[in-house]
């Protein structure tokens, strides 16, 4: 394979960095100014879809998140209330971290499928993939509160089980991103 | 006797005090802009938290530097090691005593309304007129600009000791650099303000600014190419970027002070920012005017006035520091080969032909 050779050539001017160096004073004043001017715009309520600064104040401020993010679980409701899960263990297979621990019930009418009687999520070993929502047949398991922040001082407290998780609800849909 | 103590040991020990409070207070505040500065332009906030749009982290940081642990490295020169922060942090406000920042009989008034219902009126008058007591500036020495080259000189040795007592190779790569650095733009430095010399034929830095209210400009429309050198040089000299090649973080784990923690190494970064003050200001004094407004001849310009000679000093050492921030923002680090050959083949090569004309020209005139 022939070598090509690319020999940076400076012309005179460029070689000297002068009107390279002035450039570059220009770019980030015009940047400095700029968003000096786009702040104080915005202090008397002015220029709002423009933005000053790429900096979001986290814990005040939030991005707006994907719809299609995957986020803390949730499991989800039939109509009456009860846990839509039928205790199948399809998503405690899939589950590559084996987070999931479930144990099943059985209803005394046997019309009625099982119904859950723990559901554990251990969210330390969780590595967030959504197998468990891909797997799942009865729409049990979403990802989608759009909660990202969940610590706990102990490993115990990372264990989440039934009852908190069927709390969880939907994320609001994201704000319009412009 | 009495008049005496005042005029040359409490009226100098309160400008001293004012001017290092000043001084530190202002080195304090510069962290500050040059990280809010520095994150504008890079489309940032910079610090927000610590008090309204982050104005108390000065505060923060200072009190963070006090409790940090001061580690000395067992193999480090103790003496020299405890030594070198405090070479390079004094010569930095040393220089300040030379530095007028309002000119001669800036403080008359005050000092009659503070003194009158001491002494008697003769006294008061006698001390109020000196112009030791009086002037902007805490001495006013016929050889101030000497004193200044050598004085900031000094700052460097705090570098290279620091470097050489850490007994670590990274500082001591750091303080090797920082004296050839030194060695080649001095010499720049010094041939650069020549040329205002030759123009204005004194080297009190009050005599100075007040040539440059007789020549009606400031030097730098006489001394264009000699500002430039200056502010340059005066960049390399104070190891900012895109000179900081003693520091160089990305090479040099942080360069000559790589082993200071704590306090020291707060020393040696009040150092720096003090340094940039320092040359900000004798840039001012030398080359814009010191305390003069812009045109101080021009008599419609005289509305300006209204601003005292104070602030505008202040005012133009400001711009300068931003300057000093702007250029930080822009540009990279000079690669070591670079740094020398502009120094030795660009810089002193264009500050000696400035010397050469400025000669010609001045003796042509005289």
């Amino acid at each position: 394979m022939a070598i090509k050779k690319v020999e940076a050539r400076l012309s005179f001017w460029e070689s000297t960095y002068l009107p390279e160096i002035l450039k570059g004073l220009r770019l980030t004043a015009r940047h400095f100014f700029r968003n000096i001017l786009i702040h104080l715009a915005h202090k008397v309520g002015l220029a709002r879809h423009l933005r000053g600064a790429e900096t979001y104040q986290y814990p005040e401020e939030r991005r707006p998140l994907a719809s299609r993010l995957r986020t803390l679980h949730r499991l989800t409701r039939r109509e009456d209330g009860s846990p839509r899960c039928v205790a199948c263990m399809m998503c405690e297979t899939a589950c590559p971290a084996r987070c999931i621990y479930i144990v099943g019930g059985e209803h005394p009418n046997p019309q009625i499928e099982k119904y859950p009687v723990r559901f554990d999520i251990d969210l330390g070993l969780c590595v967030f993939c959504g197998y468990c929502v891909e797997a799942c047949p009865e729409d049990a398991i979403r990802m989608d509160t759009g909660i990202l922040e969940f610590s706990s001082y102990s490993r115990e407290g990372m264990v989440y089980d039934m009852a908190k998780l069927l709390e969880n609800s939907p994320a609001p849909p994201p704000a319009k991103v412009d | 006797m009495a008049e005496w103590i005042i005029v040359y040991g409490i009226i100098p020990f309160a400008k001293i005090a004012v001017i290092v409070l000043v001084l530190s207070g202002a080195v304090a505040y510069m962290t500050l802009l040059e990280r809010k500065v520095i994150a504008h332009i890079q489309v940032r906030l910079g610090p927000m938290r610590v008090g309204w749009h982050g104005l108390l982290q000065p505060i923060a940081d200072g009190l963070k530097f006090i409790l940090k642990e001061d580690i000395v490295p067992a193999r480090a020169d103790k003496l020299l090691f405890t030594l070198a922060p405090a070479i390079s942090l004094v010569p930095a406000f040393v220089v300040f005593a030379v530095i007028p920042f309002g000119p001669p009989g800036m403080m008359e008034d005050l000092l009659r309304w503070v003194l009158s219902p001491f002494l008697d009126a003769a006294a008061v008058e006698s001390i109020a007129t000196h112009s030791a007591a009086s002037g902007g500036f805490v001495t006013d020495i016929n050889i101030a600009l000497l004193f200044v080259l050598s004085i900031s000189s000094v700052g460097i040795l705090g570098i290279i000791l620091g470097g050489w007592a850490s007994n670590s190779k990274y500082p001591l790569l750091g303080a090797l650099r920082s004296s050839a650095q030194m060695i080649s733009y001095e010499v720049a430095l010094g041939f650069s303000v020549i040329g205002v010399l030759l123009v204005t034929q004194s080297l009190s830095l009050v005599q100075i600014v007040e040539n440059q209210r007789e020549a009606e400009v400031w030097y730098i429309f006489y001394q264009p190419l000699a500002f430039i050198l200056f502010f340059i040089c005066g960049m390399a000299e104070t190891n900012r970027l895109p000179f900081d090649l003693p520091e160089a973080e990305t090479e040099l784990v942080g360069g000559f002070h790589t082993e200071y923690s704590g306090f020291r190494f707060s020393l040696f970064f009040i150092a720096e920012y003090a340094a940039m003050v320092t040359v900000s200001a004798v840039a001012v004094t030398l080359f814009l005017g010191g305390w003069l407004r812009p045109f101080p001849n021009v008599e419609w310009l005289s509305f300006l006035d209204l601003i005292p000679p104070l602030l505008w000093f202040v005012i133009k050492v400001f711009l300068l520091l931003y300057v000093f921030i702007w250029i930080r923002g822009t540009l990279p680090r000079y690669r070591f080969d670079q740094l020398m050959g502009y120094g030795w083949k660009l810089f002193l090569p264009l500050a000696l032909a400035n010397v050469i004309v400025t000669a010609g020209v001045v003796l042509a005139l005289m």
